[in-house]
């Protein structure tokens, strides 16, 4: 096994060096360096020379991708793209565009995303699954039929809207709790309530019709019929045997974002007033700081693949007959 | 034995959630985002969306960042709260300074001196004796008089994460040195100041102080300091620890107001020595991060992705409420704190809210003392009476929400590029047709549609409560306007379609080609709701027959073809940097065009009799003679028409009834010192308001229940079914 994850580990690096040029190329299709100057030193009053000042002791008065005045190795590596990269490597983000070391806000703001999303993981999946085998349970009747309605009806709908509408019954109109805001410690509970409730409630719609086509899938099988044969009442059959042989697969939506939980939700913690990663990620696309978006893209790319790797590890540990070849 | 045990446990359990619940009946509200208790204490609640780029007064340019900035560090001077126009009055220095002319051979000069003869302009500062600055480590020093963290090593960070994490502080008196040395990092390349360019043109020796520090490329931060500590700015000189002067090219009387802007507030060499440590910029401790000033207020926590809370200096002199206003300020009571020292308030909490429905939302429910009135929630808020004056809904009135309005001296215009060979230039025809579009761009609809009537339709470049700005009759633009009932009505379709047909484009079209007119338009367009202002854009131009090309960018591309000049039609606008007619009538003035000289003048408008009356202006005396100078420069520029004048945006503002002392000062930034509230009045209300409803936590549990019930009766009911 760890050959296979020393083999998966090398593979990763032309993938991030391929993530990291894409944002490269992305950002500064739409970007300039003068542009980034210029939103940082305001919009007024703003002179070529500051411009140009601001762009060298921000290091991005080189090349973009190729510098045809070094010599040799240097037409590569005097560039932008080569000396704001290299160090993400190492994970050394550096500082992001206006001096703010990025290492020590990812390290502080990734908790209120992780305060999020693990309850709205597990709340989550707990509810998808047990929702999903009651329907199963129930297949092929009007509980069956409704909840797929439902289900359906739910995913349609917008996550905004039940941001919006969380925030209007619960804290507006109740006044159960607050609206919006966060707090450190044993404060941050009540904030976190509603986007909790909101997230469980948003994500039910897919995640619930997705177990139940799993579990049907499963339902079908001999040795389910098997079970059923042997005497075993339904219920049995069901958290036993299927939900055992349906694990597969929802480990593989359950572990690849298991890593992602760091990076938080974009509109959420907005709408939510939540300082996490994902509205660190918006303020850094807005205010044009790419040190920032460089980042967090790197950080999404590593994550994600440390996802997929953990994939394939609990593969062999729920499946025996799984096995991981070096 | 077990069965206790599990008694046990369930009870904790059950006692534990009982004590949630109880907690929750009790005083505070459950909506409640702020501990509980806070509401009792003498402070005031606030919002803000953006997180602050910079703090450090010498980079700051934001009205976002002034929120904070105004409130920590001060100028030598400010504006008065409560007296219009505008006018400034001293902050830490004992007055208002009268500049000093020398000609050439450095004799003094009169007054009245013509501005030609004038070489230099002194003003000389003095501040008052006795300011301390707040707390800060930067000052802390042992009984020997070394400063305790100025040589700080590796060791002494340990457990260092922020600026609270050092035990000792310090304090020290302001002196005109700090104020000196403030200029100079204006000056200096690695500050990135935005005021440096303007401030070459103006500060004696200010240009070969930044060459000169340019030419050095220090790169390391302590050695930097040394070196701006270890230089002089030849125009800026320390007269004593109680004045200084500051020596300006020829005459330019809008110096003063620089004066008032946070850019001249005093630095004290102490804090940059601290910041510039090695170690303490990888901690994010850093003077862009963590101010020091001498105001009523220190920021006792930054952390802009949750909140910013501001709490009062300690060392703060006590500077008295004014006891002078206009004539209804008596009348309204905002003069019943006069004489009395400030601050009222012990702590400011501004919380980040991004998005407005929250925001308006927590307003209404009372956990912010204030508020702006968002497009979407104008409707809940102001009605427009039978007289066309906003006031409040009856559910604001109900509550005790007052409303505060005022125009803001900034201009929302559409300018119209002069260097295009269609829409610009000197010619009669182009000028014809721009005064046809000026016609049929009807910006009394757009303020109705889009600023829900927040807005004042320009008449020319000046706002009104800026020294020049013309009301009635007499202030209207007679190319688009004509004065009908005792108001301005705008002139006629028909008027403009003749306009039209003079210039050479009968209905739309261009005589000699046969060709449909055809003119861009630059947008800056990023969401669905830009579409409705653009389609309403291109009706405006499709009444007189032209076709409008909206070219939809970023704003970096915008930003770019205006550079460039490539742009023919765009919208834009500009906020006053201080209260003179300079800081308008500068956007037409010709050597500063955008184009040619990277000016703000982004029409690249240029026309030589009003640039010569514009040399004149800016020298001048508030009085007739200049009046008459503006009135000329106006009637030219509407006779050119290079702006639709578009509007002067309304500020609107609503409070809550606790909160005292709020007046609409759109040029002063450092207003929450006058701020007073009556916590307990906030606190009752606040209950008052937000009694929890606790019947939909029952219904769901009831409705739970009637779906789970059945639902397990009927999986026992199957399984224990026997099959056919």
């Amino acid at each position: 096994m760890t050959a296979y994850i020393i083999r998966r580990l090398i593979y990763a690096i032309p993938i991030l060096i391929g993530v990291n040029l894409i944002t490269f190329v992305l950002f500064f299709v739409v970007n300039a360096p003068d542009d980034m100057a210029r939103m940082h030193l305001g919009e007024k009053r703003v002179t070529e020379e500051a411009i140009q000042t601001w762009k060298q002791e921000h290091g991005y008065d080189r090349p973009l991708l190729y510098n045809p005045d070094a010599s040799g190795l240097g037409r590569f590596t005097e560039t932008i793209f080569f000396e704001k990269s290299i160090r993400l490597f190492v994970f050394d983000f550096g500082s992001s565009d206006n001096g703010r070391d990025i290492g020590y806000d990812i390290s502080q703001r990734m908790w209120p995303s992780l305060a999020i999303a693990i309850p709205v993981l597990l709340v989550g999946l707990a509810f998808n699954i047990s929702y999903a085998l009651f329907i199963v349970f129930f297949r092929a009747t009007y509980v069956d039929i409704g909840s797929v309605v439902l289900l359906v009806a739910m995913m349609s709908i917008s996550g905004l809207f039940y941001i919006i509408g969380g925030q209007f019954l619960l804290g507006k109109l109740f006044h159960l709790v607050p609206i919006s805001g966060y707090d450190t410690g044993v404060e941050a509970w009540k904030f976190l309530i509603l986007p909790v409730i909101v997230g469980v409630i948003g994500g039910i719609g897919a995640g619930t019709r997705w177990y139940r086509t799993l579990f049907l899938e499963e339902i079908s099988k001999d040795y389910v019929r098997t079970a059923r044969a042997k005497g075993l009442s339904e219920r049995r059959v069901l958290f036993r045997h299927v939900l055992q042989n349906a694990l597969i697969p929802i480990l593989t939506g359950v572990v690849v974002v298991l890593p992602l939980l760091f990076m938080g939700s974009l509109i959420s913690e907005s709408f939510f007033g939540i300082p996490g990663l994902g509205s660190y990620t918006i303020d850094a696309i807005n205010s044009q700081d790419f040190a920032i978006v460089r980042s967090m893209v790197f950080l999404g790319a590593v994550l994600y693949i440390v996802g997929l790797i953990l994939t394939d590890i609990s593969y062999t540990l729920v499946d025996p007959r799984v096995r991981l070849q070096p | 034995m077990r069965t206790i045990e599990r008694f046990d446990i369930r009870g904790r359990f059950l006692l534990g959630l009982a004590a949630i619940l109880l907690a929750g009946c009790g005083e505070a509200p459950w909506n409640d985002p702020y501990p509980a208790g806070d509401a009792t204490g003498n402070r005031i609640y606030s919002s803000f969306a953006e997180r602050p780029k910079h703090l450090d007064p010498a980079r700051s340019y934001s009205a976002d960042e002034y929120a904070f900035l105004a409130q920590i560090y001060e100028p030598p001077l400010q504006y008065h709260f409560l007296l219009r126009p505008y006018r400034l009055v001293p902050l830490t220095a004992l007055e208002v300074p009268e500049p000093a002319y020398f000609d050439a051979d450095g004799n003094p000069l009169p007054q009245d001196a013509p501005a030609e003869s004038i070489h230099r302009s002194d003003y000389l500062i003095r501040i008052q004796p006795g300011i301390r600055y707040q707390p800060h480590p930067a000052f802390a020093a042992y009984d020997s008089g070394d400063y305790r963290y100025h040589a700080l090593t590796a060791r002494d960070l340990r457990g260092i994460n922020q600026l609270g994490d050092f035990e000792q502080t310090g304090t020290r008196e302001l002196t005109a040195w700090d104020y000196v040395h403030q200029i100079k990092r204006l000056a200096a390349p690695w500050t990135h100041s935005p005021i440096a360019g303007v401030m070459q043109k103006h500060i004696l020796g200010f240009e070969e102080y930044a060459q000169s520090l340019a030419e050095t490329a220090e790169t390391d931060p302590l050695q930097r300091v040394a070196r701006l500590r270890d230089s002089e700015i030849a125009g800026v000189e320390v007269v004593d620890p109680y004045s200084y002067r500051i020596g300006v090219k020829g005459k330019y009387p809008q110096f003063a107001y620089w004066l008032a802007m946070p850019f001249f507030a005093a630095m004290p060499w102490e804090a940059e020595v601290f910041y510039a440590q090695p170690g303490l910029h990888e901690r994010n401790i850093t003077l862009d991060w963590y101010p020091v000033g001498t105001g009523p207020f220190m920021l006792g926590e930054n952390n802009p992705s949750l909140r910013m809370v501001l709490e009062r200096n300690p060392n703060f002199r006590g500077e008295p409420y004014p006891s002078e206003g206009m004539p209804e300020d008596t009348a309204s009571g905002i003069l019943a704190d006069a004489g009395r020292p400030m601050p009222f308030i012990e702590e400011a909490i501004y919380s980040l809210e991004k998005e407005s429905i929250p925001r308006w939302n927590k307003f209404l429910q009372g956990f912010y003392d204030s508020s702006g009135i968002a497009s979407d929630a104008f409707d809940q808020a102001v009605q427009i009476d039978a007289g066309g004056e906003p006031v409040l809904t009856d559910a604001m009135r109900e509550r005790g929400i007052s409303l505060l309005t005022s125009v803001e001296p900034s201009v929302m215009y559409m300018g119209f590029n002069m260097l295009d060979p269609v829409i610009g230039g000197d010619s009669e025809r182009a000028r014809l047709l721009r005064r046809a579009i000026s016609i049929a761009v009807d910006f009394e609809e757009f303020i109705s549609i889009f600023t829900n009537g927040r807005g004042l339709v320009a008449q020319g470049p000046i706002p009104p409560g800026i020294f020049g700005y013309r009301e009635g009759e007499a202030g209207i633009n007679p190319f688009v306007y004509e004065w009908v009932g005792g108001r301005a009505v705008r002139r006629s379709l028909d008027e403009a379609r003749v306009l039209m047909e003079q210039a050479g484009y009968p209905g739309g079209r261009d005589q000699a080609t046969g060709r449909a007119l055809t003119i861009n338009y630059e947008a800056i367009a990023t969401g669905p709701d830009d579409r409705a202002r653009l389609n309403w854009i291109r009706k405006q131009f499709a009444k007189l027959g032209i076709e409008l090309v909206i070219r939809s960018t970023d704003y970096n591309r915008f930003q770019e073809k205006i550079r460039n000049g490539t742009g023919q039609v765009f919208m834009w606008g500009w906020n006053a940097d201080y209260p003179d007619p300079e800081n308008f009538l500068f956007l037409l003035y010709g050597p500063n065009g955008k184009v040619e000289h990277q000016g703000e003048n982004a029409s690249n408008y240029a026309n030589p009799e009003f640039d010569r009356l514009f040399n004149a202006m800016r020298f001048m005396d508030d009085g007739p003679e200049r009046q008459a100078a503006i009135d000329r420069m106006v009637e030219l520029a509407r006779t050119d028409a290079p702006w639709l004048w578009g509007f002067n945006p309304k500020a609107f503002s609503l409070h809550h009834r606790w909160m005292y002392n709020a007046s609409p000062n759109q040029m002063a930034n450092n207003t929450l010192k006058y701020r007073r509230v009556d916590p307990e009045l906030r606190e009752r209300l606040r209950r008052d308001w937000n009694p929890p409803i606790l019947w939909p936590l029952w219904a769901i549990g009831g409705l739970l229940s009637v779906i789970i019930l059945p639902a397990l009766w009927l999986v026992w009911r199957r399984e224990r079914s026997t099959a056919l």
